[in-house]
């Protein structure tokens, strides 16, 4: 073929798909400052005629997406902060900690992997339940608070510590929790990094568990909020872009600012999986 | 010893976490499939009684169940070679050094990974609407009469189809991508002068060479397909006529609908054996026959 020809038609391909990726992203934005029934015309409008707020303010004064944004801030960054620790700890201790059953241990973690999770959903409700924790934050992070996925991302990153370090400093008397807290964790500090905003994303997004678990709308997070909202107010378009926009204009911009860390975490956690 | 005590104190919280919260839940899942728990039983556990294997009997007798694993497999059989196409291709097309604007375009196309499957399929309900989205304006331009997506069960499945694949393809499209870039360049240097057609180094050079990530990449995204409810909750609320209740949608309904919670733990088993025959059959499959 032609190279100029076959330059085109490539680039021509990546705008197509650009485009078909975006579009649905930009068309939310749009709709979401347009005036009430202005979504619902045809032939449909691309822009708003005259750009509002109005729905947004609708959401936050009426229908409570102040209170679900908190809630999603207040539970994502709780589950990122616990999520964090342990996974840390634990991923360290399986690369460069030596103990008995070491190895048959993480085998059997990454054995786990092939569980679905809803499998263990309806016995945590039930287990919740009794210690009285539906519908309460807790609830939503308590299960969020290690994650096998994380402590097999930290153990991969870790293994490159060179033990020398680490017996060095023990030969100069420092304790492991010394060791971990000044040696190791800076040097984890890219890993962290890329495990904090996977962490994040996924309680941010995590749907059916905080479903189950939140009875109340006081509890309820945005993708939650925005599901019931949608269900009462299916014919409110403009208003529901809106929501969606704030549903996923944090975890977007997160990803924007961050996404050298996130990608790299995407084919560390996978490829060698 | 005491280098081994600081390394269970370092292990302790994780596994505490996982073993109360995941894998105790999931041994008591499986005692409470062979139980009838339902509202009376949450109300007064004495109303606890076990049944053996009759949830599950009771459920491969009923219609709701098949045809609720019937919709699951029809959306992971559509679905994950759409899905992984369309990876690659975008893969392929990323790592052409034709391509201008790489990190443009793959953060593009990468975005819709990252958002909210709520929110993202509350748009995509608004650009299927029947009146009034986009999809049926433009199809209108063609001659196409406008088709009642998410309210036809003909068309509900395949519409969430494509917006799984919208919402998914960019995830496998960057493992593919760093596939593609580890393919020793002088393989396609070699086939060019022996005058190899660009789909014969496609059909001998690039599949080969990809086929351990493709094998990886297929089970993760078959797994994770066979997981769908989300999509259907916000988009249709399992209908029309239940032509997209998957089988967690069955779960979850026989859960905390009708508190039928030992039907639904073995709505989850079962799930879960399926869902292990599948990815075994697949490796399976894949040594006998030497790749794919």
């Amino acid at each position: 073929m032609n190279p100029r020809l076959a330059k085109a038609l490539i680039n021509g391909l990546l705008i197509g798909a650009t485009a078909v990726a975006l579009f649905p992203l930009l068309w939310m934005l749009s709709v979401s400052f347009m005036a009430p029934g202005e979504a619902s015309s045809l032939p449909p409008t691309l822009l708003p005629a005259h750009a509002t707020f109005n729905n947004y303010r609708e959401l936050f004064v009426h229908a409570g997406m102040g209170r679900y944004l908190f809630n999603s801030l207040a539970v994502s960054s709780v589950i990122t902060a616990l999520s964090l620790a342990f996974n840390l700890m634990a991923g360290y201790a399986f690369a460069k900690l030596r103990f008995k059953g070491r190895e048959r241990l993480f085998q059997v973690l990454i054995g786990a992997l092939v569980i679905p999770a809803q499998v263990a959903m309806l016995p945590l409700f039930l287990l919740l339940k009794y210690i009285g924790l539906v519908n309460s934050y807790a609830g939503v992070v308590v299960p969020g608070m290690a994650t096998v996925f994380g402590i097999f991302l930290v153990r991969q990153y870790a293994r490159g510590i060179p033990d020398e370090l680490l017996e060095a400093a023990r030969i100069d008397g420092a304790g492991e929790w010394r060791i971990f807290g000044q040696i190791v964790l800076p040097l984890l500090k890219p890993i962290m990094v890329t495990l904090a905003i996977f962490s994040f994303l996924a309680a941010w997004n995590d749907f059916m568990w905080p479903l189950i678990v939140l009875t109340g709308q006081e509890h309820y997070t945005l993708p939650i909020g925005l599901a019931s909202l949608a269900r009462e107010h299916a014919q409110d378009s403009e208003l529901m872009m809106a929501g969606a926009v704030v549903t996923v204009l944090p975890v977007l911009l997160l990803f924007l600012a961050m996404q050298r860390y996130y990608l790299e975490g995407l084919l560390l956690g996978s490829v060698k999986g | 010893m005491n280098r081994q005590r600081a390394a269970w104190l370092f292990l302790a919280p994780a596994l505490l976490v996982l073993g109360v919260f995941f894998l105790l839940p999931v041994l008591a899942a499986l005692v409470l499939s062979l139980t009838d728990y339902d509202l009376y039983a949450l109300a007064d556990i004495r109303n606890l009684r076990f049944v053996a294997l009759s949830n599950y009997w009771a459920l491969l007798q009923r219609p709701l169940f098949w045809s609720a694993l019937g919709h699951t497999v029809y959306f992971v059989a559509v679905g994950v070679p759409l899905s992984m196409a369309a990876s690659l291709g975008s893969a392929m097309l990323l790592n052409s050094p034709l391509a201008r604007a790489k990190p443009f375009f793959r953060t593009a196309l990468f975005a819709p990974v990252v958002t909210t499957v709520v929110a993202v399929a509350v748009i995509w309900r608004y650009l299927f609407n029947t009146k009034y989205g986009m999809a049926n304006f433009v199809l209108g331009h063609l001659g196409i009469h406008p088709i009642d997506w998410l309210g036809d069960p003909h068309w509900a499945m395949p519409t969430i189809i494509a917006f799984a694949v919208w919402k998914n393809f960019g995830y496998n499209m960057i493992i593919f991508l760093a596939g593609l870039q580890a393919i020793p360049l002088d393989l396609y240097e070699a086939a060019r002068i022996d005058g190899a057609s660009a789909w014969r180094q496609f059909r001998h050079i690039t599949l080969p060479m990809l086929a351990p990530t493709m094998l990886m990449v297929s089970i993760l995204t078959v797994s994770g397909y066979f997981q769908l409810f989300a999509e259907p909750y916000v988009m249709t609320e399992g209908g029309p006529l239940q032509s997209t209740t998957s089988v967690l949608y069955l779960m979850y309904d026989e859960g905390f609908k009708w508190w039928n919670l030992g039907s639904a733990s073995a709505v989850a088993f079962l799930l879960f054996i399926i869902m292990f025959a599948v990815t075994a059959l697949m490796l399976k499959f894949s040594q006998r026959g030497g790749g794919l």
